[in-house]
């Protein structure tokens, strides 16, 4: 029981700082959505990092870690450092001045204004609410998910159907519930204060558990050493030749399973064992994915709530060290659970599922006080609330006042609104959430291609000028088509080593994307004088 | 000054690709770093570096923007 009351306790903390933030907020619309853009260089590090950092952080990267290596930190983490923080850099500041000047609330009045069209804006807005939705859903389900797998047995009377834990349509509530409650009392100032906290809690846990752990299988050394010893691949980034035979035969194995499955067709189809070592192309690849933080709509909105430019300094040099202390501990312990033993006992049992390595990890070597703070920790590493809150922001903004007129309506009016739009959007995603659409997170992860096939987009329409509307439209139709046609080809995301030419599908999307963007800009007509004044100083060249 | 901080971020990125460490184990840094984590480890913190030379040296000077300079807030006669 001991980690359920502290993941409650950490759920109160979080009620607790929306209702403070309500305190200090202001009834307009750029104070529920932009926090009056006054948010200075800590708080905008910790919205920036908390915002990047999904549960793959956490989970993820420990279940991968398990299976790949430490490959898995280049892979993810100190590429995501490099890349995020050049994209605060080359992008967030120059967005954050645009906006400033311009008083933007969202993206696509940027993207709108910058194109001298419409029509970018109302490709857009579609393309975005569809790849940030499944993103949304994803984090939902696997929130809802982790209270589950922490809180079995611990009501045995409650809920007999899932062992005692508690439901996923009951934790998924709680979730979207309390999420709901503190940005709806303090918009994006609340969701801020959260983050602050949040970030504190899974960068001081992951630190602690990685030493807890360590000191109970002999050490930092000892732990790396029997590693090394079961699974030398795990430690590098290609196969061992001593695992080249514990491979064959699983792949054997495999293959047998496989063949009797195909005949019965009863119950879910056997799991592949995973190749040891990482491919080089597609290492090279997936520096291509973090390019999509250039393009979220939740960062966008991030971005404007900064104080001045020079509150983006300490993000983009502080970024990846707080990538390091997050990701370093979850892949040691990744490699660590599959292959350590404590008093001559494997920690976990063989071919655990990839996802449940974290928790059962930590379930099976710390105390229930330090498996209770994991899990908050790994409850801390979502996005949902600047995601809700930006949908309701663009739903409001780009929609509704962009067609209705902006003199409609009165700043109160406006508040209402955005309030309300963001609490139907909670309400349709928990609603989808019952149905378990278990394939979104296949989903998921294609979005963050799609968000990189937009960042060619983001790019010329700040640094560009000879970028047209013309260009803008036909790189989102080319991008997305691309997306499209892959995501199609891929089974829907079902062959999950979908490859194109050895190429990972975000580096094809881009490309395309990118040539629709040259092609079309350079045939067609430059945007008008008045247009680039407002976005490039005179004299300077594209 | 910015050719130089383009090169290192350059760098940074070519450093990302460190075949010459993929099939290696050892040496193991501090014990229990097997190198392939270790630099990349070493790569976090050399971005930090480099980046804090951008902000310091390659600040972008149209990014300052005063508050008279900023929109006037929307709806600013409406009611509240």
């Amino acid at each position: 029981m001991i980690p359920l009351w502290v993941i409650l306790g950490y759920l109160i903390v979080l009620l607790l700082l929306g209702f403070a933030s309500n305190r200090v907020s202001q009834a307009t619309q750029v104070d529920y959505f932009l926090a009056s853009r006054g948010v200075g260089p800590v708080m905008l590090l910790m919205s920036l990092f908390g915002t990047t950092m999904t549960a793959f952080a956490m989970v993820g990267s420990s279940g991968e870690a398990s299976q790949t290596g430490i490959g898995v930190y280049g892979l993810m983490a100190s590429a995501s450092g490099i890349v995020h923080a050049l994209c605060f850099f080359l992008v967030g500041v120059k967005l954050w001045a645009f906006g400033k000047r311009r008083g933007y609330l969202t993206q696509i009045e940027f993207f709108r204004d910058r194109f001298e069209s419409d029509a970018v804006g109302l490709l857009l807005f579609p393309l975005l609410v569809l790849m940030l939705f499944p993103y949304l859903l994803t984090g939902v389900l696997g929130l809802g998910g982790c209270i589950s797998g922490v809180t079995v047995g611990a009501f045995p009377e409650l809920f007999k159907s899932t062992n005692g834990a508690v439901p996923p349509w009951l934790s998924e509530g709680i979730i979207v519930g309390v999420v709901l409650v503190y940005i709806f009392v303090g918009g994006v100032r609340s969701t801020l204060w959260v983050n602050a906290f949040q970030n504190v809690l899974f960068m001081g846990v992951g630190i602690v558990a990685m030493f807890v752990i360590a000191e109970k299988m002999g050490g930092l050394e000892n732990a790396t050493r029997m590693a090394r010893e079961k699974n030398p691949s795990l430690l590098k980034r290609s196969m061992d030749d001593a695992d080249k035979p514990r491979y064959e035969a699983a792949m054997a194995a495999y293959e047998a399973k496989v063949s009797s499955w195909k005949e019965t067709k009863v119950g879910p189809p056997p799991r592949m064992p995973h190749k040891p070592g990482i491919d080089p192309l597609d290492w090279l690849s997936y520096m291509l994915i973090p390019l999509s933080v250039a393009v979220f709509p939740h960062l966008f909105q991030y971005y404007l709530t900064a104080k001045s430019a020079k509150a983006f300094k300490l993000s983009v040099v502080g970024h990846p060290i707080f990538v390091m202390i997050t990701w370093l501990p979850c892949v040691l312990l990744g490699v660590w659970f599959v292959t350590g033993e404590i008093n001559g006992h494997p920690i976990l049992p063989p071919d655990t599922d990839p996802n449940k390595v974290l928790a059962m990890g930590i379930k099976n070597t710390t105390g229930p006080l330090l498996g209770g703070l994991m899990a908050a920790g790994i409850l801390a590493t979502n996005s949902l609330d600047a995601q809700f809150l930006v949908l309701g922001n663009m739903f409001t903004n780009d929609i509704v006042v962009h067609y209705a007129g902006r003199d409609r309506f009165s700043e109160k009016q406006l508040l209402r609104m955005g309030r309300a739009f963001v609490v139907v959007i909670v309400v349709l995603t928990y609603i989808v959430s019952l149905a378990e659409p278990r394939s979104v997170f296949k989903l998921g992860t294609w979005c963050f291609s799609g968000f990189a096939g937009l960042f060619p987009l983001t790019i010329a329409a700040i640094y560009w000028r000879r970028a047209t509307k013309w260009g803008a439209i036909a790189s989102i139709v080319a991008g997305g088509a691309a997306w499209i046609w892959l995501f199609r080809d891929s089974d829907y995301g079902a062959i999950t080593d979908y490859h194109v030419a050895g190429w990972m599908p975000v580096a094809p999307i881009v490309a395309v994307a990118t040539l629709a963007l040259i092609v079309a800009s350079m045939v067609t007509a430059p945007p008008g004088h008045a247009t680039l004044g407002k976005f490039f100083r005179v004299g300077t060249a594209n | 000054m910015k050719r130089l901080i383009l090169a290192l971020i350059l760098l940074l990125l070519i450093l990302h690709q460190d075949i010459w460490w993929w099939d290696r184990i050892d040496p193991v840094i501090l014990g229990f770093m097997p190198i392939g984590l270790a630099f990349h480890v070493f790569l976090s913190i050399l971005t930090a570096v480099v980046y804090w030379l951008a902000v310091k040296y390659w600040w972008p000077n149209d990014v300052d923007v005063a508050d008279h300079e900023a929109a006037a807030p929307r709806n600013s006669g409406a009611e509240l």
